[in-house]
């Protein structure tokens, strides 16, 4: 069996664990459910024959089975999570009994609006504090994601251009920024120019003043940007854009640097999309659901998706039905509730001096961290940080050890790595987001590693880095063949071949 | 059968007749890092130099392949469907990536030589 | 740590900011509030809404009440779950990576597709990515959405579109059921978009459509916003649908006023690469060991930017677990077993409420949801009965007010959630407001 004596895969509470397709039995299940008091059948001939192949569970084994999972996983939960431009803070869990409630959880999108007046008096609250905290008049509350508010946004935005008569081409955007921004521009019929950054990180401002022009309908910007800087030529930014007769878009992601300290708004954007999942502290679930609402401007405020509350002496009311000038639809029904509910709780726990004090705290303990590591790692930039801190991979050069490697060190030594090789516009980045929720002590531990870990790749031990990770449930995993020969999903083992 | 002629890009062309061989430089696969997956034009496509006509992608990166000369596509090389390593293991020989019907021969001669080409890498690097 | 950093205050950290948008007042909002506070004040808006288990509810439309065992919501709440980012270092996300291969498997076991992707937000934007990636893939420019497609997933996938120079067509609404979709294909047409079964419930055999669509050159799109019914009905891959877009609420998900909800895909596998989202896929690791990781990201915005098949990054990862474990608890005999049970439930249903005088069952055929033809407008017959704390159903005009000769329609839903005297009280209630 194992060459290391003992008889099964497992090591102590590393537990191996097969597919649920691998297990279980034909016929068992492990939901208890009344049997049908009839057979008929109204399915027009349409009644499926053959089977599907799922497998048979108990709930034992389920329970299992999930419970083996997740001890697979690094969480918040479990420690400091510094993945830069992901803000991964704690969650509370009173938010989440909060958005448990049957009178939250259990309600349908389609019930009669007098019968979800909390409902939709949750939604224009949560709509007031993000108008208030942001500094504009307006928000659009469905988009489900940051990409879809984005998305939203940009498409306000050519529906306002059009509306005007203003047919223009192309978006601008800095080199630095996130994927998705390029992607939503072309997803709106719009070409992308890339702007590039000063030796500060900052955009050039030059430089954007040249690619400005009668067809630019938009800048799309990140600020603090993902170097982590705070653009600070961002009111110059502005006044030639709006010069050129185009708009400011806002990529919200970072808001966890400014929140309750600076309103975008004040800084001439006119539409930014918030990710609830990162700044109010929507858990993130192993990759979503997210929730990205949009505040918008005056002049924009007419071409925000269906449907949006409104509140009148009769009540609250949800306007399904526009008049033409919005955008139509962005999704099904009215918006991730649940991701409202969370973030609302969130808002209010803290309150208007509590969320200054998460973008002060965010803002010194990236900079305590930046303070503390320049002396062994290379920052990308001088200067101080906003919440996030980046550096390159110049201290590496030499040692045959690259940023993948040091993150996957990283993991040997108990954390989450940093987010790696992003930006593109810095050589082998390493970008850090310690957030609010750690403290001094915590942050000194996670230092005195990274320390240590950049001291052992000077002093020449490369291949123990190649080896890394060696104590996670998995070492490195062969993407390439991943990729060559995608397996996707488990089938059938062949009976033929098996025989 | 000539010699190779290079494109900034980092692709490689050929000439065998009025047939121009097109794949990418080991320096490019060396910057790609394992090729996961090569897209390829239709046979009969025409293409004029410079513009793109495959889509090469390893695990993290995806690049576009330009025409290094303008023409007719008469052959693509099937056998990196199911292995696109080759393009790693034999960049300039079995790795390559289309065959053009060559329209305008001139094309060619503005290509660089190995040796430009060998001057511009030491440039880059 | 001000020293470390070397700055006197935490103000000096912003000092990039303009000092003219620095909030230094302080913002006209309440101060911190303790957790009694809090809850006690979330509460209370709870309080003002009807949870639909507290009365008689027969609302679907796109959105169904189902039981979810109690052990779903207890595994998604391990903090290693609900608390883990995208699984980008995989080594240390193996737990997130392996559902994913596990929810992909089932998507396409139900389906009877050859790949699903990791989820999408909802069944109404999976429906526009569908439309988009049809497009990618024939190079034609016309869409045609049948009649019987849920008017949201109609709305979304034309906002979707709107600039992206694509001709939707979007084919009236199909109160009856068997509208003839297959005379509208024509050479230009990317693709063809059904849902089974339809808004209004009718249920359709699609593989002549199917056959029509591949003989143009045409992808068929089959949705399913209640997935339980493929527990019942021939799945879209056995019709021959080219892509499979589902709504995953129904199972392991709650109402949840609307969202967050879980978007389904499936496709062939020779359009893989055109498909939208995050696939998760099978691997070894440095010791040989089976493991899984992200993959085929050169199709994903991070990489491919402007060229990606999609701007989507964040999906329904934790609604995703929930599918995924409610289906593991439920396996080939509970699913089947569910549509079975709520098949039951509606035909018992649709026999009580089709025979009371002046009321018509449109629906030959339909699997937990039913229109009815009432003899007045459906709006008020559901707001009457609301008083009475009746959730009877889903007036049609609530989604398609400007269509006068809808309005006295009712959708109608049972699941297993809804008992015998549920009936009673909507028969009754029914019976007394019509009479």
């Amino acid at each position: 069996m194992s060459e290391r004596g003992i008889t099964t895969e497992h090591r102590a509470l590393m537990l191996e664990e097969p597919l649920i397709f691998e297990q279980g039995a034909e016929g068992r299940t492990g939901v208890d459910l009344p049997r049908p008091q009839t057979d008929d059948d109204r399915l027009g001939g349409v009644a499926r024959r053959g089977p599907i192949g799922l497998p048979g569970l108990s709930e034992p084994q389920v329970v299992r089975h999930f419970t083996r999972l997740s001890q697979k996983n690094y969480a918040i939960d479990m420690g400091l999570y510094p993945l830069g431009s992901c803000t991964m803070k704690h969650n509370p869990r009173l938010n989440e009994r909060l958005a448990r409630l049957p009178g939250l959880a259990d309600i349908h999108p389609l019930q009669p609006e007098s019968t979800v007046q909390g409902g939709l008096e949750l939604i224009d609250r949560l709509a007031h504090w993000l108008k208030t905290l942001t500094g504009m008049p307006a928000v659009a509350m469905s988009p489900a994601a940051g990409a879809h508010g984005e998305l939203c946004g940009l498409m306000t935005i050519r529906a306002a251009l059009e509306d005007r008569g203003d047919t223009r081409a192309r978006v601008l955007v800095p080199e630095s920024a996130h994927g998705t921004n390029p992607a939503t521009a072309t997803l709106c019929g719009y070409s992308v120019s890339a702007v590039p950054a000063n030796r500060n990180g900052r955009i050039d401002l030059a430089a954007l003043e040249t690619a400005l022009s009668a067809d630019v309908a938009a800048l799309m910007l990140t600020n603090p940007n993902t170097c982590g800087l705070f653009e600070d030529d961002i009111l110059a930014v502005a006044d030639a854009v709006h010069t050129a007769g185009a708009f400011v878009y806002v990529d919200g992601a970072n808001f966890n640097a400014l929140v309750g300290r600076v309103r975008p708004g004040d800084l001439g954007a006119d539409a930014m999309h918030i990710n609830l999942h990162k700044t109010f502290s929507t858990p993130h679930g192993g990759g979503g659901p997210g929730s990205g609402p949009v505040v918008l401007s005056e002049e924009l405020a007419p071409y925000a998706p269906l449907p949006w509350v409104v509140h009148d002496d009769a009540g609250f009311r949800l306007v399904e039905h526009g008049d033409g000038k919005e955008l139509g639809r962005m999704k099904a029904f009215h918006g991730q509730m649940g991701m409202f509910v969370r973030a609302l709780a969130y808002m209010m726990s803290h309150g208007a001096d509590g969320l200054r004090q998460v973008a002060d705290d965010a803002v010194l303990n990236a900079n305590y961290l930046l303070a503390r590591l320049s002396d062994v790692l290379t920052p990308a930039y001088p200067g101080s940080c906003m919440h996030e801190c980046l550096f390159d991979d110049e201290f590496l050069k030499g040692t045959g050890v690259t940023t993948l490697d040091f993150a996957k060190a990283l993991i040997d030594a108990g954390y989450h790595p940093m987010t790696m090789y992003f930006p593109l516009v810095v050589q082998g980045a390493l970008l850090m987001e310690p957030t609010e929720s750690e403290s001094k002590d915590s942050l000194d531990r996670f230092i005195e590693t990274t320390r240590a870990l950049a001291q052992r790749a000077r002093d020449g031990d490369a291949a123990w880095f190649h080896a890394c990770p060696q104590f996670a449930p998995r070492r490195r995993l062969d993407e390439t063949s991943a990729a060559r020969k995608p397996v996707l999903r488990w089938r059938p083992p062949d009976k033929d071949a098996a025989a | 059968m000539s010699d190779l002629r290079f494109t900034k890009d980092h692709e490689w062309v050929r000439l065998d007749g009025d047939v121009a061989v097109v794949g990418i430089t080991d320096y490019a696969q060396e910057q790609l890092g394992d090729v996961v997956f090569v897209e390829l034009p239709a046979v009969g496509k025409t293409v004029a130099q410079g513009e793109e006509t495959a889509v090469v992608e390893s695990v993290k990166a995806a690049s576009e392949v330009y025409a290094a000369v303008g023409g007719e596509v008469v052959e693509i090389n099937e056998s990196l469907g199911a292995e696109p390593g080759i393009v790693n293991s034999d960049p300039t020989g079995a790795g390559w990536f289309v065959k053009l019907k060559v329209t305008k021969r001139d094309e060619f001669d503005t290509l660089m030589d190995k040796a430009t080409y060998d001057a511009y890498l030491a440039e880059i690097s | 740590m001000l020293r470390a950093i070397g700055v006197a205050d935490v103000d000096a950290l912003f000092s990039g900011a303009p000092i003219e948008a620095r909030q230094e007042a302080g913002l006209n909002l309440p101060p911190h509030a303790g957790e009694l506070a809090v809850e006690k004040k979330i509460s209370d808006l709870a309080a003002k809404n009807l949870s639909a288990g507290s009365v008689p509810s027969f609302l679907g439309a796109g959105a169904y009440r189902h039981h979810v065992p109690a052990s779903v919501d207890h595994l998604i709440q391990r903090g290693e779950f609900l608390t883990a980012y995208t699984p980008y270092q995989p080594e240390i996300a193996q737990g997130t990576l392996q559902a994913l291969f596990e929810f992909q498997t089932q998507v396409a076991m139900i389906s009877d597709m050859e790949v699903a992707n990791a989820s999408l937000y909802d069944g109404a934007t999976s429906c526009a990515e569908a439309v988009m990636m049809a497009r990618r893939i024939t190079r034609k420019q016309k869409a045609i959405l049948s009649g019987g497609l849920h008017p949201h997933y109609r709305e979304v996938t034309a906002t979707h579109a709107a600039y992206v120079d694509y001709n939707i067509v979007a084919n009236p609404p199909d109160a009856l059921g068997g509208e003839d979709l297959a005379s509208l294909v024509d050479e230009e047409t990317a693709c063809v978009v059904v849902q089974n079964p339809g808004f209004f419930g009718h249920l359709s055999d699609y593989a002549p459509l199917a056959a029509v669509c591949h003989g143009h050159g045409a992808l068929l799109i089959v949705v399913v916003n209640e997935v339980v019914s493929l527990g019942a009905v021939v799945a879209p891959g056995t019709m021959g649908a080219d892509i499979f877009v589902g709504e995953g609420q129904s199972i392991g998900n709650a109402l949840n006023f609307g969202g967050p909800y879980l978007g389904l895909f499936a496709t062939r596998e020779r359009f893989v690469r055109q498909m939208p989202g995050r696939l998760c896929g099978e691997t070894t690791d440095d010791d040989g060991r089976r493991g899984w990781v992200l993959t085929l990201s050169t199709r994903e915005q991070h990489i491919r930017r402007e060229k990606a098949t999609s701007n989507i990054c964040t999906n329904s990862g934790l609604c995703a677990l929930a599918f995924t474990i409610h289906m593991a608890l439920l396996g080939e005999a509970g699913f089947t077993g569910l549509a079975r049970l709520n098949h039951a439930n509606a035909i018992r249903l649709a026999d009580r409420l089709g025979q009371l005088n002046r009321v018509t069952l449109l629906n030959r055929s339909f699997f937990n949801e039913f229109t009815l033809q009432l003899p007045c407008r459906a709006d008020e017959v559901v707001a009457a009965l609301a008083e009475r704390r009746i959730l009877a159903g889903v007036p049609v005009s609530r989604l398609y007010p400007d269509q006068p000769e809808l309005a006295d329609l009712l959708l109608v839903a049972a699941t297993e959630m809804n008992s015998e005297s549920d009936m009673d009280s909507l028969q009754d209630g029914l019976d007394k407001i019509l009479r």
